[in-house]
This record gives structure tokens, sequence and C-alpha cells, in this order.
């Protein structure tokens, strides 16, 4: 029992171990419960091509992401180079989720758009973007005006970017902006371990 | 009477906003199940507010699901069955009892019992305990305590 002073400094680092790992731990990225399940479906128009619409059935059988962005999305702002210097020699094609492009603009007032207007909307918008930041990154860009899609796949933040493997799994789920730092360390390893087990 | 007019005309204001970011639908019924509901469900972007409570454009866009959902049929085990499997439990204010949440759920009763018994423990050994013997001095001074010749006043400052 001579060493029954040392309890209470047990009991402060067994707290204070607790505390710093939940100090490490970022409340903002909520772990998705899709990974490992199939990408939601869905069938939508495409951004460019007027006439032509996007599912992900279109790209079984390849390793493909999926980028939700925005025009309004401020953060998008700082990956979008990323995606576009990513895009010029990636591995993998990059579809992009264009998400509530005019609901989600809290500075214009829509309500009661018909749906035709607002999709013509969120094109011209959202082309008028990308040719404003440095090109479109993307194969496609499927447009999901009421962000029905967005909840599907469990998007609460955008940018967000999930890698899907040929078998239409959701793999790996990126929240945030992609930094040339994640890209390099996370996204490009994961996306070369996924083309090497085709 | 003027204070009752003062109360209402202070809450005019909340009660205008509160009409203005709320899509309500028609049926009082299925509208107090949906704010029921979604007053157990966690908003993903302001992470401290409940869907009810956040007027965040997401908790907008989930609290209208929550409505289609009713509407279409769903009770309301199967919407949060629906928004668990996009958003993960993290969407409950009630975590869900499971491996991953032991910890949680019985840690708090394990704390109880384990100081309750730490404390019944040292109660029973305290009992037991025998106090030390007096020395002949201490006896001497007890003793003449008892006897009320010694002043206790001053015996115990010293």
């Amino acid at each position: 029992m001579k060493a029954k002073f040392l309890v209470p400094l047990f009991i402060f680092l067994l707290l204070a171990g607790f505390l710093g790992y939940g100090l490490k731990l970022n409340p903002r990225e909520v772990p998705s419960p899709l990974i490992g399940k199939p990408a939601p479906a869905f069938r939508v128009p495409q951004l460019q091509a007027e006439d032509k619409s996007i599912s992900p059935e279109d790209l079984k059988g390849r390793v493909w992401l999926l980028n939700v962005w925005a025009s309004w999305c401020i953060s998008c702002r700082y990956e979008h180079p990323v995606l576009v210097d990513f895009a010029r020699n990636s591995p993998v094609p990059i579809i992009g989720l264009n998400y509530k492009e005019v609901r989600g603009d809290g500075a214009l007032d829509v309500k009661g758009i018909d749906p035709a207007t607002e999709l013509a909307t969120a094109r011209q918008r959202a082309r008028q973007w990308l040719v404003e930041h440095g090109g479109d990154p993307y194969m496609v860009s499927a447009v999901d005006l009421d962000g029905r899609i967005g909840i599907d796949y469990g998007v609460y933040g955008v940018p967000e970017t999930f890698l899907i493997d040929q078998q239409g799994v959701i793999r790996y789920k990126h929240i945030g902006p992609i930094t040339p730092e994640s890209l390099r360390d996370v996204l490009i390893p994961k996306i070369a371990e996924l083309q090497r087990a085709s | 009477m003027r204070r009752l007019a003062l109360v209402a005309a202070l809450l005019l204001p909340v009660a205008g906003q509160a009409g203005e970011a709320v899509p309500v639908s028609d049926d009082p019924v299925l509208e107090e199940r949906v704010m029921r509901l979604s007053h157990d469900l966690r908003c993903l972007v302001c992470q401290n507010q409940s869907i009810a409570e956040s007027n965040a454009p997401l908790a907008v866009d989930l609290r209208n699901q929550v409505r289609e959902q009713f509407l279409a049929g769903k009770d309301e085990a199967a919407v949060v069955e629906y928004l668990v499997a996009r958003y993960g439990d993290f969407v409950l204010y009630l975590p869900p009892f499971k491996g991953a949440t032991l910890l949680l759920w019985l840690g708090p009763g394990l704390l109880l019992v384990a100081g309750a018994g730490w404390l019944a423990w040292r109660l029973r050994r305290r009992v037991r305990e025998v106090p030390p013997p007096l020395s002949a001095e201490e006896h001497a001074r007890a003793s003449a305590l008892l006897d009320g010749s010694a002043k206790p006043s001053q015996e115990s400052r010293s």
C-alpha cells in the first residue's frame, strides 16, 4: 500500500489521456455509415451536355471520384485549383455533383421557382463559375437541384468527395476541401490500391 | 394586463421569424409529429442543435424529408432508420445501446457502483479499526480533564 499516493496521479493521467485523445478528434468530421455500402443510385441531367443524364450505373467497372460542389460554396474555391490540377493527369474520372446550385444560395430568393427555370439558372451559374475559377475538372457534373442526392449520400457540408470502386461501392469519404496534401497522402494511394485490386 | 401586452409585443418578432423560416403543412397533427421527432435528431451543421431548432439549410431539408416520409405512411422508427443509414448514429441524440456505446451507457452506473463499494469498504474498515492505546502522559491528561482540575480551553490551545 506504499504506492497509494500514486493513485490520484494515475487517475489524472488516465483522464488526461482521454481528454488529449478527444482534443485530436475533429467533431466536424462525422464518420459516414455509407463506407463499404453501394453508392446510392440516381439519374439526373448533366450540367454541360443538356440532353444527357448521368447515373453511378454509367461508371460501373471504373474507380471514380464523386465531388460535391456548388458555386456558392466558399471552400470550393480553395479546392477547385487542386482538382483542376489533379484532373490533368488523373488516373480516375472525377464526377461532379452540383449540389443545390440555386436553392443553396442564401442570397437568392427562389420560392416557387419552376423546375425548368431552376435547372437553366443552375446550369448558367455553375458553368460561369467553372469558367471563372480555372476550368472544368469534371468528366461530367450531375445537377442535384433539390439536394435529394446529397441527402442520400449523407452530405452535410460542401465540398465532400467520395471514392467509389469498380463495383460501385463507396470506399472512402473526404470531408471538406481536398488539399494537395490530402490528395497526395490519402486519395491517390487509395485510388492506386483500388486499381491494383481490379 | 399591460405587462401581458408588453410580453406579447416582445414575442411578436420571434413568432414572425419562426413562421417565415419553417415551411409548414396545413396538418397540425402531422406538424406536431414532425417537430416531436425532429427534436430528437441532431443537425449535422450546427451540431449543438436539433434539426427542429436549427435553421441551417440542411436542417430544413431534413425536416422536409421527415414530413414527406410521414406523409408516405412511414412510422417514426422507419424515418429514424432512413436518416441513420445516411448520416450514422451521430444524428441521434439518444445513442443506441451497442458494442461501441457500452462504456457510454454503463460507465456512469459502473462508476456509481464502484464508488459506493469503495465507500462501504472504507466505512466498515473504520468501524473495525482499534484506536491506538493512550500513552501514560495522555492518560494523565485525560484523567485531569475528567476530574475538572485542568482548564480545557488552555489545553486545547496549546
